[in-house]
C-alpha cells in the first residue's frame, strides 16, 4: 500500500536506535531497582527488535496500539520518550500513560493512539478486535495492532477476539511475542499443537511464524498483514519467537525454574548484536556510528533518570479523581 | 402519550437515542432480526440495518470487550446480556477493563458505554435466569448502575445512561417486562436523571427502601398494614450507583425505623451496604435496628415453582417484616 513508508536505512538505523535505547533504558531500570530506587520492572530483553521491527511497519499517529506489559521498546517505536518511561517507572504524576496509578508497563496515550492498557493476561485481545469494527465503520484505512505474549493465547479472550475479527474482517493485527515461559510454565504446558500460528486457520486467517530477532522478517511479514487489514481483506495472526533474557519480572528468578545451559545458550542469542551486524553487513552502519549511537541513548537516559528523579509524585488529594467524568 | 410496558420502553429508548445520534449502536446475542429473546430490540435492525444492530457471537466477554473498543473510537454501544446471570463470563472485561478505563489512565480515556441485562426472578427462569447480581457491579467504583421498575422510569433512565459520559449498568427486571401499562413520555421530555430515587408511597410509620421488581411487592406490604395502622413511606431507589441516600436520610428522620427490601440473596447483597450506610447516617434518629429483608442465602432460584416460591419475597413476608421493624 502506498500509504506504508518503505524501509530506507535511515528509517531501519532509526529503527535500531530505538532499540538501542529501550535497552539502555532496561539496564538503567534494573541499576536503579537494585539500588532500592524502582520497586518492580518488567523486561523486554530479548524481544527488543521484534517489537521494534513490527511498529515500524505501522503508523504510529493514525493506527491504533493495544500493548501489553513487556512492550517497552514498542512504546518507545510508538513514540514515547525515555523520560516519559522513566517518569511511569518511578510513577511520578507527570507518567503521561497514568499519572503513575498503573505499573510502568501499562502503555497509554490517546494522542499517539496507544489504547491505554492494563495488567490482566489477554484482554486487550476482544478490546482490538472492537476497535477493529469501530476503524472498519470509519473506513480511513487506519488498523489496530495488538500485541500479548503466548501465554495470553490460553485465554478465552484470545479466541473470542480472533474469532470476531475474523467473522468480520476487521483491520487488526494480532501480534504474538512468544517466548516460550508464561511466568514458570513452558510452551509444552501452554500451547497445544505445533505452535500459536496455527490457531489462525481455524479462523480462516493467515497465521504467520517468524524469527523474532530478524528485524526484516518480522517488518515484513507485519507490513503485509497491514496491507491485508487496510485492504479490507481482514486479520492475521502473527507469531514471532523471541528469547526471554530475563525472568519475568523483578519478582521472579528465572534460575529457579530454568535449565542453566539454556539459559546461558540464549544468552549467546541476544537480538541486538544480530541486528548490528546485519546493518553492518549492508553497509548501513560502521562500528564507529554504531558506538555514537549506544553514546547518544546513555546519554538520554541519564537526562531521562535525572528527570523523574526529580519530578513530584501525584498530589495525594488527586486519589479520588477520574473515576468518573465530573470527579 | 402513549402506553407502553417495560420492555416495550426499553425499545423506546433504545430507538429514539438511535434515531437522536447516528453514534448510539446496539450489539448482542439475537438482537437483530430476533429482536432480541424478551423483544427489546424488536425492529430495531429492520429500522437501522445490521451494523449499527449487530447480532455477537455467543461469547459474553467479547460482547462486552467489542462494545468497549467501540465506545473507546467514539461510538455509543449499547450491548445486551441475554440474562444477568451470563454477564459473569464479561466480569473482568467489565470490571478490571471498563469500569477501570478512566481511572488508570488518568482521565486520558473514558468509556461511555450501557450495558443491559434482564435480572431477577419469578418468571421459573430457575438457577441461571433469575438471579439479581447487582451488587456485584455496585461494588465497582467507575460504573454506574440502575435498576428501574416502570416503564416510564426504565426509559428516562435508559435514554440518560445513554448520554452519560461513563459506563452504565442496566438491569431490567423481567417480571416486570410485562407487568404494566404506563403513560411513556417521547423524546426529552422522557429523560429522567441517574441517581434519584423517588418516593412511591407516603407514611409516617416507616420507611421501605427498595428497587426494582421489590417495588411492587413491597406495595402490596404496604396495603396490607394500612389497616393495622401501620403507614409504610416507599422509596424506590431507581439508581443503585450513585444510590440517593439524602432521600431516604430525609424519610427515616420523620419515621425512625427503615427496612430495605431487596429481592437478592441477604449476605453481601446491595441492600446489606444500604442497611449500613443508613444505620450509620441515621443513629440518633432510629428507634428500631435497620432491617433487611431479603431472599434465602441459597445458592439461586430453584426450577421447582414450590422451591421458587419458597425463595421468593412475596407480599406476606415483606409484610411480616416490616410488621416487625413498626412494632420493635
Amino acid at each position: 500500500m502506498p500509504d506504508d513508508k518503505p524501509l530506507t536505512p535511515e528509517r531501519v538505523l532509526d529503527a535500531y536506535r530505538t532499540v538501542l535505547r529501550a535497552r539502555a533504558l532496561d539496564d538503567r531500570r534494573f541499576v536503579l531497582n537494585r539500588a532500592g530506587k524502582l520497586a518492580f520492572i518488567i523486561s523486554p530483553r530479548g524481544h527488543e527488535v521484534a517489537q521494534v521491527a513490527a511498529i515500524a511497519a505501522l503508523q504510529p499517529g493514525r493506527d491504533r496500539f493495544c500493548l501489553y506489559y513487556r512492550n517497552f521498546a514498542a512504546a518507545l517505536a510508538c513514540g514515547f520518550t525515555a523520560g516519559e518511561l522513566m517518569l511511569a517507572a518511578f510513577a511520578r504524576a507527570a507518567d503521561p500513560s497514568s499519572g503513575g496509578r498503573q505499573t510502568p508497563g501499562n502503555f497509554g496515550s490517546r494522542r499517539r493512539g496507544i489504547v491505554i492498557g492494563s495488567s490482566t493476561v489477554g484482554p486487550q485481545i476482544p478490546k482490538a478486535a472492537g476497535i477493529g469494527l469501530a476503524l472498519k465503520w470509519k473506513g480511513e484505512g487506519a488498523l489496530c495492532y495488538v500485541s500479548f505474549g503466548e501465554g495470553a493465547t490460553s485465554q478465552g479472550d484470545f479466541h473470542e477476539g480472533l474469532n470476531f475479527a475474523s467473522i468480520h474482517h476487521c483491520p487488526v493485527i494480532f501480534f504474538c511475542e512468544n517466548n516460550h515461559w508464561a511466568i514458570s510454565v513452558p510452551q509444552a504446558l501452554q500451547v497445544a499443537g505445533p505452535g500459536v500460528a496455527e490457531r489462525a486457520a481455524g479462523y480462516g486467517i493467515p497465521g504467520v511464524r517468524v524469527r523474532g530477532d530478524d528485524f526484516f522478517a518480522v517488518h515484513a511479514a507485519v507490513a503485509e498483514a497491514a496491507r491485508r487489514a487496510r485492504s479490507g481483506s481482514g486479520p492475521t495472526l502473527i507469531e514471532a519467537e523471541v528469547l526471554r533474557l530475563q525472568s519475568h519480572s523483578t519478582d521472579d528468578d528465572q534460575r529457579a525454574y530454568r535449565d542453566p545451559a539454556e539459559l546461558a545458550a540464549e544468552a549467546t542469542r541476544d537480538p541486538i548484536p544480530r541486528m548490528r551486524d546485519a546493518l553492518m553487513e549492508r553497509g548501513w552502519l560502521t562500528a564507529e556510528a554504531d558506538q555514537t549511537m549506544r553514546d547518544d541513548v546513555n546519554r538520554e537516559v541519564e537526562k531521562a533518570t535525572v528527570l523523574a528523579e526529580t519530578a513530584p509524585d501525584p498530589e495525594p488529594g488527586s486519589l479520588g479523581r477520574h473515576v468518573y467524568a465530573d470527579a | 402519550m402513549p402506553e407502553r410496558t417495560l420492555v416495550q420502553a426499553v425499545r423506546d429508548a433504545l430507538y429514539e437515542e438511535m434515531e437522536r445520534d447516528d453514534r448510539v449502536c446496539v450489539l448482542g446475542q439475537d438482537v437483530g432480526l430476533k429482536g432480541g429473546v424478551f423483544k427489546a430490540t424488536e425492529g430495531l435492525q429492520q429500522r437501522f440495518g445490521a451494523q449499527r444492530v449487530l447480532d455477537m457471537p455467543l461469547a459474553e466477554s467479547s460482547i462486552a470487550a467489542v462494545a468497549q473498543g467501540l465506545a473507546l473510537e467514539g461510538f455509543l454501544p449499547v450491548a445486551e446480556m441475554q440474562f444477568a446471570d451470563y454477564s459473569y463470563p464479561a466480569f473482568n472485561q467489565i470490571v478490571n477493563e471498563i469500569a477501570k478505563v478512566r481511572y488508570r489512565s488518568n482521565g486520558d480515556f473514558s468509556c461511555p458505554l450501557v450495558i443491559r441485562a434482564p435480572t431477577g426472578g419469578g418468571v421459573r427462569g430457575a438457577l441461571y435466569h433469575s438471579q439479581s447480581p447487582e451488587a456485584f457491579y455496585c461494588h465497582v467504583p467507575g460504573l454506574k448502575v440502575v435498576l428501574p421498575s416502570t416503564p416510564a422510569d426504565a426509559k428516562g433512565l435508559l435514554k440518560a445512561a445513554i448520554r452519560d459520559p461513563d459506563p452504565v449498568i442496566f438491569l431490567e427486571p423481567k417480571k416486570l417486562y410485562r407487568a404494566e401499562r404506563q403513560e411513556v413520555a417521547q423524546g426529552d421530555a422522557a429523560l429522567l436523571p441517574l441517581g434519584d430515587a423517588t418516593v412511591v408511597r407516603r407514611g409516617a410509620d416507616l420507611t421501605a427502601v427498595t428497587y426494582g421488581y421489590m417495588r411492587a411487592v413491597t406495595s402490596q406490604a404496604a396495603a396490607k398494614l394500612s389497616p393495622d395502622g401501620i403507614e409504610v413511606e416507599i422509596i424506590d431507589l431507581r439508581t443503585l450507583r450513585p444510590w440517593d441516600v439524602e432521600t431516604c436520610v430525609r424519610s427515616i428522620e420523620k419515621t425512625g425505623r427503615v427496612a430495605v427490601i431487596y429481592e437478592a440473596n441477604r449476605t453481601g447483597g446491595f441492600g446489606a451496604e444500604i442497611a449500613a450506610e443508613l444505620a450509620e447516617r441515621c443513629f440518633a434518629s432510629l428507634d428500631a435496628p435497620v432491617s433487611r429483608i431479603a431472599s434465602p442465602d441459597v445458592p439461586a432460584m430453584p426450577f421447582s415453582p414450590a422451591l421458587e416460591h419458597a425463595f421468593m419475597l412475596n407480599p406476606d413476608k415483606v409484610a411480616d417484616g416490616l410488621r416487625r421493624v413498626a412494632r420493635y
